[in-house]
């Protein structure tokens, strides 16, 4: 049992966690908030008035065509970020656990992507990939693949998926390299005299005990789909080609700064926000379960 | 069941010799410990047998196979862990079962080993615990039933005690005798405790700086230490060492003055040993020199005085048994029985 340090203030706890609750309080509630007042009101198209009409909002973007695809586009992209940054990760993580030399050189590297703003590293892949003048893309071409991501709705997508992964792959490597490092390597050796091999090992015993680090990347890349990949977008494909890469974040930004309709973009953002807190407590509820602490 | 044959086992990290050339037949069945500081190369050795490192250089053989070049998982052995490396995942029952498991028995035949070493060790109860839940003894225990439902051909043991209190550590001592008697394993344990080591070995190790300095019965390395290093270690409290020299006829003269009765090569200089417990208070008359007192343990089963050789002469300590009443800065008269002196070449530490 840990003992617990108790301090007997009343004011400096409050003191304390005043920096971040404000924080919080003017960078999330106040724009949630104001989020779900517009999400109620109609406004004309100089701003000049603004009417309350209840559930309207939702109701226009339910009965949106352009809206159910984007679901659909960002369950494709967020279950295909979430995975293709994890599996690798988990991969590079165990391969840099085994490197003795150099071990830091290797880490150092794998953690640059990390370190690139989301719209660089956009403006990155987008170099690469330009039909015509991308590198990468004039290597396709070579090997007769017709790439043109600009016409091309998938592989507009694959592209942003790929960009996205691989900007937090950094991130879940350096947890999964942690995790991994705080497996006692008696246990390893306890399962090899049992007559476990390599992979038996893995399989048993790392991946169980790897399985909070696991579960808190699982609900933090979902979120990072959901939430952060809008530079990628924005940078590579402005949501196109023809909306083929449009997912919630970006129609809710699409919507709301470039088509104005102010309204509908708070709904949009209200319905995102509720999406997110469902997710995130239903992996809590249920995959938590799984997991041993 | 199996001998274990180390021959010219060495080993070395990057240059560095850490084991220098261990020879030693355990035979079967048997118990022997090794026993040295930290830092002199029991866990390596141990982990070599083991398969955990590498050999640089020797042989080791379990039975007739000698297995440098084998797999952990294929040599057939069971080894005990200092922390205990239980899977923290898994149950009581899964962590014994595991090795049955990937051994691919049958679920009845795991069943069967597990309820009879559960039984033996008292883990019945505990079987649907995680390690979690458990104390440190009962880890211990689990520890031992995961090594003992493999029924392997070796036990191998990594200070397994040394992460208990001091009365457990007891209890689990004469456990583990009392459990390798009954199963008539071979076993090797490592331990810095000489506590441990006399009582549980058949055999015994003495290694210091990766060289095994004495290999022999624990009470053969108590009544004839080979080395200086081995008398220091083995018995507590330690011997007591004194400089002497021997004189042009070869007896044996302590710094002090006090002659021995025991004879050395004319000449050489000498280190005399004596433990606690050999020496014996004398007659006034018949005292070969004066212990001063300074201090006075009563430890009810014996009495332990500590106090110099003389006046300001070199430190030493002595063992009665039963509770003597002596009082600090008084001057015991001693006796050396000279069938109790160890002589040791100062030099080379070695016995003479």
């Amino acid at each position: 049992m840990q003992r617990r340090v108790v301090f007997d203030g009343k004011l400096l706890p409050y003191l304390l966690v005043a920096p971040q609750l404000a924080v919080t309080l003017v960078f999330f509630f106040w724009p949630a908030a104001e989020a779900v007042y517009f999400s109620t009101q109609r406004q004309d198209a100089f701003g000049l008035s603004t009417v309350f009409v209840g559930f309207e909002n939702f109701a226009a973007v339910f009965a949106d065509p352009g809206y159910l695809h984007s679901f659909q586009v960002t369950a494709i992209f967020s279950v295909a970020v979430t995975l293709l940054a994890m599996l690798p990760a988990l991969l590079l993580a165990v391969m840099a656990d085994r490197v003795v030399r150099f071990a830091s050189v290797y880490k150092t590297a794998l953690m640059l992507p990390y370190a690139v703003a989301p719209a660089i590293a956009g403006v990155l892949w987008l170099f690469l990939f330009a039909p015509g003048i991308g590198i990468v893309a004039n290597a396709l071409k070579w090997l007769g693949i017709d790439w043109n991501y600009l016409l091309n709705g998938n592989q507009a997508l694959l592209l942003v998926i790929v960009a996205a992964a691989w900007k937090q792959l950094s991130y879940n490597f350096l947890f999964f390299l942690a995790g991994l490092q705080a497996i006692p390597k008696s246990l390893l050796e306890a399962a090899s005299i049992d007559g476990a091999g390599g992979f038996l090992r893995f399989r048993t015993i790392v991946l169980p005990l790897l399985s909070p680090t696991t579960f808190f990347l699982f609900v933090v890349d979902v979120v990072y789909a959901f939430f952060e990949t809008f530079g990628v977008i924005h940078a590579v494909t402005g949501g196109g080609p023809s909306k083929a890469t449009e997912i919630l974040i970006y129609k809710v930004y699409y919507d709301g700064v470039v088509g104005l309709d102010l309204g509908g973009s708070s709904a949009q953002s209200v319905v995102l926000m509720i999406i997110v807190i469902a997710l995130t407590a239903v992996q809590f509820r249920y995959v938590e379960r799984r997991v041993h602490y | 069941m199996a001998t274990v044959t180390l021959s010219a086992v060495t080993k070395s990290y990057a240059g560095n010799a850490v084991i220098h050339g261990i020879d030693c037949v355990i035979e079967d069945g048997e118990f022997v410990v090794i026993v040295g500081p930290s830092g002199c190369g029991k866990s390596t050795l141990l982990r070599m047998v083991a398969g955990l490192e590498a050999i640089t250089g020797g042989t080791i053989a379990i039975g007739d196979r000698v297995v440098n070049q084998v797999e952990p998982k294929d040599r057939d052995i069971a080894m005990v862990f200092q922390n205990y490396a239980l899977y923290p995942h898994m149950t009581v029952f899964q962590n014994m079962a595991y090795g049955l498991k990937i051994r691919g028995l049958s679920r009845d035949a795991i069943r069967a080993r597990v309820d009879k070493a559960a039984e033996i060790l008292q883990l019945g109860a505990l079987l649907e615990r995680t390690p979690r839940q458990l104390s440190g003894g009962q880890r211990q225990r689990v520890a031992m039933g995961r090594a003992i439902v493999r029924e392997p051909q070796v036990f191998l043991f990594d200070e397994p005690l040394s992460n208990l209190d001091a009365k457990l550590r007891v209890q689990m001592r004469v456990e583990i005798k009392r459990l390798q008697q009954r199963l008539g394993t071979t076993s090797i344990y490592v331990t810095h405790d000489q506590t441990e080591a006399m009582t549980l070995a058949d055999r015994l190790i003495v290694l210091n700086g990766g060289i095994a300095e004495q290999i022999g019965r624990p009470i053969e390395l108590y009544e004839r230490p080979a080395s200086l290093f081995v008398a220091g270690f083995i018995g507590s409290p330690a011997m007591n060492f004194l400089d002497g020299a021997a004189g042009d006829d070869g007896r044996v003269v302590l710094a002090g003055g006090t002659v021995l009765a025991a004879t050395a090569p004319a000449g050489s200089g000498v280190t005399v040993g004596i433990r606690p417990e050999h020496l014996v208070p004398a007659a006034e008359s018949e005292a070969a020199a004066h212990l001063h007192v300074d201090m006075v343990e009563l430890l009810g089963a014996d009495t332990i005085v500590y106090g110099t050789l003389g006046e300001g002469g070199p430190a030493l300590l002595l063992r009665l048994a039963g509770i003597a009443q002596i009082a600090a800065g008084t001057r015991l008269p001693l006796g050396f029985p000279p069938e109790q002196l160890h002589l040791f070449d100062r030099a080379t530490g070695k016995r003479l």
